[in-house]
C-alpha cells in the first residue's frame, strides 16, 4: 500500500518538475502546431477523402507486408543496392557496424530518424569509436545536451531558444556569445557543414518506401537529409518494415497529409523521393578542387536495413496492428491536452512519445515501457480526428491498459471487494478498480445522501482515500443527490404523464403541423445525471416535453465508460451488454435514445462496436443522439423554438461554451452552438482540446497538478469571454470549471429549458 | 429515427485560394509567393537574360535541358566541392511545378542538379509553363514511370530551407535561404 502511495507521489513530483522546466516550451510549440493543423486542413478540400485513401493504402500494405518486403528486396537489389532484414535492434546494429567498418568510416552523419533512436544505433557505433553526428538541428541540440527526444517530429521541442543559447555558449565558447535563433541556426549550419564534409557514411530513416521502384520518401525542412544522402558515397537507410507502401503513386496522400497533420504546414520545404543508389555525383570534400564526377554515382553504395523488432508480431496482434499504420506525424501528441502541458519526457516511453506511443512501445520495447506513461491517455479522443490514417489511438491505450492490469498481482482486493463487483480479474490497480466501479459508489452515495457526502468530506476519510486509493484530497468529491433523476421522473407521473404533457404541447401548437415530430424518446439516465447533476436531467425532460416529445426515463445500467477508462474491458463489456438488454425494448417501441453525458454517447457510438455484436452496436449507435443535437433536429423539423428560454435581456445574451472533448470528436459541438445562436445567445466557444479532468484523471493524486494546469488555461479562456453564463456539456468539464474557475457552469439544456 | 443532421463546421472558412476559375499557372505563382518564393514570368527568349540578372556570383549551375535557354556564363557547371561551398547562386531546371502547393520538382542528375540546388544560398529554378500541373497527385503520377523505369530521384521543394529548432523560424538551415523560380512560356506561346 505505501509503495503504491509512494510511487504516486514520485510520479506527481516528476510531472510537476517537467511542467516547470519544459512545460512552457512544449505548450507554446505543440499548440502552435495544433492550430496550424486546423488551419491547414481547412484549406484542403479533399481532407477526409485523402485520409480515407491513406488509411486504405496502409491497411493494404500491412496486409500484404511479407510479399511487399520481397518485392522491395528484388527492386533494390536489381538496382545494385543491398537489403538486410533485421530481426531486432542488435541484429540491425551489427549489420550497420559491418557496413561502416567495411567503408573504413570514421564519421557517420545522420538525418533525423526515430527508428534509429529505437535501435540506439548511435550508441552501437560510438562503442566502436565511430563519430556519429546528428545533422537535424533539433537532434544535434539534443546530442550536444545529451538528452532524449521529447517529440516525434520536433525532438527538441522542450528546449527554449534561451536554453539552447546557454548550452551552445557553454559547450562551444564562441568568440561572440550566441543569442538569436538566426545566430544559433547559422552557427549550427557552419559547424555541421564541416562535419558533413568529412563524413564517409550518411544514415537516414525513411518515411515511406515504395516496393515497386525502391523509392524512399523523406520529409524534412532543413535540407540535412538531402546532404546526408548526396555528400558521402555510402548511404544506409534504416526503416521499420511497416514503412513499405506498394507504389510510388501511393505517396500522394501522405505528401499532402503529413506536414499538415504534424507541424501544420501544407507541405514541408523538402519532400525527397530518392531511388538509391542515387544518380547524383558524390560531393567529395577530400578532393575539394576536383570537379564533381558524373561517373562517381556508379560507385555509390546503398544499404537498406529493414527492421522487424516486434513489428511482425504486432501485425498478428489484433489490438496493436493498427499502430503499424502510424506515419509518425505527431498530430496525436500536438492535439493532446496532457501532452501539451507535460511533453514527451513524461508522455512517452523508451523511444516514442504521445498517444500512439503506447502502441509502439508495447510492440517494440514491451509492455513495461508502455506502462510508464499509458495512464496519461485519458481517452478524450481528440487525436482520433487528428490522425491522418484514422487510428483509434484511445482504444490502443485502453487495450494495453487492460493488459497491464492483468499483468499485475492484486494485493489489496479485499479492500474494494463488495464495492467493486467488476468482471475483471484480480491485479487491477486498486485506484483503477475504485474509479472503474463508480456505478456502485454512485448508487450507494444517493441511497445514503446526504450522509455519504458528509462522510466522504471529513478529514480522516479523505486521508484514507488519498493514501489507499490515490484520490487527491484537494479535489471536491461529487455530491450525490438523494433523489435520482429516475425517482423524480417516476414521482411526477412517469411515462404516462410525459405522454400527456407532450400531447398537450403539440396541441397547444395548434396548427396540426409537426406530424413528423411525434417522437418518443428514452432519456438515458447516465450515472452523473442520475445521481449528481440531476438538474440537467430535469431540464432535458422539460425541454423535450415542451417540444412535444414523449419522454421515458427508465432505470438503466451505466454505459461502461468508467471501467473502460481504467482499462477494465471485461467489466465494460458486461455493462455494454446490460445496456443493450435494457435498451432493446425501447428501441423496439421506436424510441430514440437521447444522451446528456457526451462520454456515454461516445461509448454508444464508438466503443460499443468493439464490445458488442455488430448489429446490436449499430442499433444503439444509430438511434442515439446528444441532447442538443436532438433539440437541433426538432427545431430544424418545425418544432417551435418559442417555448424555449432565450436571453432575458441584452446583458444575458452572452454565453461562454466549452464543449466536451468526445462530443467534439463526434462532430456535435456545432449543434449546441446552432441552437443557442437560434435562440439569440451570443456564443463564445473555447478552443481548449480538453478540460483536463477527463473522468477520474483529475481526481488521481499523481495527475492532480497536471489536470489543474490544463483546467486553469481553460478557465482563463472562459473568463476572458466575459460572458454572463458559462456552459459546459460534460460532467468532468462542469466539475473542473466549477472548482477552478470563478463561474458555476451549467449545461446548455438548463439555460434553454422553459422557465 | 430520422436522418442524422450534420453541420459542416468548416462552413464559412474560405477553402483555399485555389478558386477553380484561376489557371494552374496563376495559382502556381500565387502559391509560390505565399511560401516565400519569388516567381518571375518571362517569355522564352528572355530567360537567359533574366537568369543573368538573378545570378549573383560566384555561381554554379547544372546544364538546362531546353534549346535556346542557357545558363549565364558566370555559372560554373560541373563545379568542384569548394565551388559548391562558396557559391552564392545555384541554377537548375525544375521538371514540374505544382499549382496547389507552389512546389517545384527537382530531379537529381549525374551533372549535379541536387548539390547545385542545395548548397548555395540562392536557388534559381527554371520552369516551363507546360510543366505546371494542378495538383500533387498529378505531379507524382507523371513521374511514376521515371521512378520505376529510370530509378529517378526527385525533390519536391517548396520554399527555402527552414528550421524552427532554435526557438523560432529561420530560413536557410542546411539549404538555400532564398528561392527564385523563372517561369517561361511554353511552346504554345
Amino acid at each position: 500500500m505505501s509503495s503504491e502511495s509512494d510511487s504516486r507521489q514520485q510520479k506527481a513530483a516528476r510531472i510537476r518538475e517537467l511542467m516547470a522546466t519544459e512545460g512552457d516550451a512544449v505548450q507554446t510549440n505543440t499548440e502552435g502546431f495544433n492550430r496550424g493543423r486546423y488551419e491547414s486542413v481547412s484549406r484542403l478540400g479533399e481532407y477526409e477523402e485523402l485520409k480515407t485513401e491513406a488509411r486504405a493504402i496502409k491497411e493494404d500494405a500491412i496486409e500484404r507486408l511479407p510479399e511487399l518486403v520481397e518485392e522491395l528486396r528484388e527492386t533494390v537489389e536489381a538496382r545494385g543496392g543491398h537489403v538486410y532484414l533485421a530481426e531486432d535492434a542488435a541484429d540491425a546494429n551489427r549489420y550497420v557496424e559491418e557496413v561502416v567498418a567495411d567503408r573504413d568510416a570514421e564519421r557517420v552523419i545522420k538525418s533525423k530518424s526515430m527508428t534509429s533512436e529505437e535501435i540506439e544505433v548511435n550508441d552501437a557505433l560510438e562503442a566502436r569509436d565511430v563519430d556519429v553526428v546528428e545533422t537535424d538541428l533539433g537532434e544535434w541540440v539534443l546530442q550536444v545536451a545529451d538528452e532524449a527526444p521529447s517529440h516525434l517530429v520536433a525532438p527538441a521541442i522542450h528546449k527554449s531558444r534561451e536554453g539552447i543559447a546557454e548550452l551552445f555558449n557553454e559547450v562551444f565558447e564562441p568568440e561572440e556569445p550566441l543569442s538569436s535563433a538566426q545566430e544559433l541556426t547559422m552557427f549550427a549550419r557552419d559547424r555541421l557543414g564541416e562535419l558533413i564534409a568529412d563524413a564517409e557514411v550518411g544514415m537516414t530513416g525513411a518515411n515511406f518506401i515504395t516496393a515497386d521502384s525502391g523509392t524512399m520518401m523523406l520529409v524534412t525542412s532543413e535540407g540535412n537529409a538531402r546532404k546526408t544522402a548526396v555528400v558521402p558515397d555510402t548511404h544506409v537507410a534504416v526503416a521499420g518494415v511497416e514503412k513499405i507502401v506498394p507504389s510510388v503513386e501511393d505517396l500522394d496522400p501522405f505528401v499532402e497529409l503529413i506536414g499538415r497533420s504534424g507541424t501544420g504546414q501544407d507541405i514541408t520545404s523538402y519532400v525527397s523521393m530518392l531511388t538509391p543508389p542515387v544518380e547524383s555525383p558524390v560531393v567529395d570534400f577530400d578532393r575539394p578542387d576536383e570537379p564533381i564526377d558524373p561517373d562517381s554515382a556508379d560507385d555509390r553504395e546503398f544499404h537498406l536495413v529493414l527492421i522487424d523488432n516486434g513489428r511482425m508480431a504486432m501485425r498478428d496482434d489484433p489490438e496493436l496492428k493498427e499502430t503499424l499504420y502510424c506515419i509518425r506525424c505527431s498530430a496525436c501528441a500536438n492535439t493532446c491536452a496532457n501532452f501539451q502541458h507535460v511533453g514527451g519526457h513524461a508522455f512517452g516511453g523508451e523511444t516514442y512519445t504521445g498517444g500512439i506511443a503506447t502502441g509502439w512501445e508495447a510492440g517494440v520495447h514491451g509492455q513495461d515501457s508502455a506502462a510508464e506513461f499509458n495512464d496519461l491517455c485519458t481517452g478524450c479522443s481528440r487525436c482520433v480526428d487528428a490522425c491522418p490514417v484514422k487510428i483509434d489511438i484511445p482504444w490502443i491505450n485502453v487495450a494495453v491498459r487492460d493488459r497491464i492490469n492483468r499483468g499485475k498481482d492484486g494485493e489489496l482486493d479485499w479492500l474494494v471487494e463488495g464495492l467493486t463487483p467488476d468482471a475483471d480479474p484480480g491485479g487491477v490497480d486498486i485506484q483503477k478498480r475504485l474509479f472503474g466501479n463508480f456505478e456502485t459508489l454512485a448508487k450507494l452515495g444517493s441511497a445514503t445522501a446526504p450522509v455519504s457526502n458528509w462522510m466522504a468530506d471529513i478529514g480522516p476519510s479523505r486521508a484514507i482515500m488519498e493514501r489507499v486509493f490515490g484520490v487527491d484530497s484537494r479535489r471536491d468529491l461529487p455530491e450525490f443527490q438523494r433523489e435520482t433523476l429516475v425517482d423524480w421522473f417516476e414521482k411526477r407521473g412517469g411515462e404516462a404523464a410525459s405522454t400527456e404533457r407532450a400531447r398537450q404541447a403539440r396541441a397547444a401548437r395548434g396548427d396540426g403541423n409537426g406530424g413528423d415530430l411525434e417522437r418518443r424518446v428514452v432519456l438515458y439516465p447516465d450515472l452523473y445525471t442520475n445521481h449528481v447533476l440531476v438538474d440537467r436531467g430535469k431540464a432535458a425532460v422539460r425541454v423535450l416535453e415542451a417540444l412535444g416529445v414523449d419522454v421515458h426515463v427508465p432505470p438503466m445500467p451505466s454505459s461502461g465508460r468508467a471501467p473502460l477508462s481504467q482499462g477494465m474491458i471485461a467489466t465494460a463489456r458486461s455493462k455494454a451488454e446490460a445496456v443493450a438488454d435494457a435498451a432493446a425494448p425501447h428501441l423496439l417501441e421506436d424510441r430514440d435514445i437521447v444522451v446528456i453525458e457526451p462520454s456515454d454517447l461516445a461509448m454508444f457510438q464508438g466503443e460499443y462496436e468493439r464490445l458488442l455484436p455488430e448489429k446490436t452496436a449499430t442499433a444503439i449507435g444509430e438511434n442515439s443522439y446528444e441532447i442538443l443535437e436532438y433539440v437541433f433536429g426538432l427545431l430544424e423539423n418545425g418544432a417551435d423554438d418559442g417555448v424555449l428560454s432565450g436571453p432575458a435581456g441584452d446583458t444575458d445574451a452572452s454565453v461562454a461554451y466549452h464543449s466536451h472533448c468526445q462530443q467534439r470528436t463526434l462532430g456535435l459541438e456545432a449543434h449546441t452552438v446552432a441552437v443557442l445562436d437560434r435562440l439569440g445567445y451570443r456564443v463564445t466557444t473555447s478552443d481548449a482540446e480538453c478540460c483536463g479532468m477527463a473522468g477520474s484523471f483529475g481526481y488521481k493524486r499523481e495527475y492532480y497538478d497536471l489536470a489543474v494546469d490544463i483546467g486553469d488555461d481553460l478557465c482563463r479562456q472562459l473568463e476572458a469571454a466575459d460572458a454572463s453564463q458559462v456552459l459546459t456539456s460534460g460532467t468532468s468539464c462542469t466539475e473542473q470549471v466549477g472548482s477552478l474557475g470563478d463561474d458555476d457552469p451549467i449545461h446548455p439544456i438548463e439555460l434553454i429549458a422553459p422557465r | 429515427m430520422w436522418p442524422r443532421l450534420e453541420i459542416d463546421s468548416s462552413e464559412g472558412i474560405e477553402v483555399s485560394d485555389s478558386a477553380p476559375q484561376t489557371s494552374p499557372i496563376d495559382r502556381f505563382c500565387t502559391r509560390s509567393r505565399t511560401v516565400g518564393v519569388d516567381v518571375t514570368r518571362v517569355p522564352r527568349e528572355d530567360v537567359s537574360a533574366t537568369l543573368a540578372e538573378l545570378c549573383e556570383p560566384p555561381a554554379v549551375g547544372a546544364p538546362l535541358p531546353w534549346t535556346d535557354v542557357s545558363l549565364p556564363e558566370s555559372a560554373t557547371t560541373m563545379p568542384t566541392p569548394a565551388e559548391l561551398e562558396d557559391a552564392r547562386t545555384g541554377i537548375t531546371a525544375a521538371v514540374s511545378g505544382v499549382a496547389d502547393y507552389g512546389s517545384v520538382l527537382i530531379r537529381s542528375t549525374p551533372d549535379g542538379v541536387e548539390p547545385v540546388s542545395l548548397f548555395p544560398d540562392r536557388h534559381v529554378a527554371v520552369l516551363c509553363e507546360d510543366d505546371v500541373v494542378p495538383d500533387m497527385a498529378t505531379a507524382i503520377g507523371e513521374q511514376g514511370e521515371a521512378f520505376r523505369e529510370e530509378a529517378a530521384s526527385l525533390i519536391v521543394a517548396t520554399g527555402p530551407s527552414a528550421t524552427a529548432d532554435m526557438g523560432e523560424l529561420v530560413t536557410g538551415a542546411h539549404g538555400p535561404k532564398e528561392v527564385h523560380v523563372v517561369l517561361f512560356g511554353g511552346e504554345g506561346r
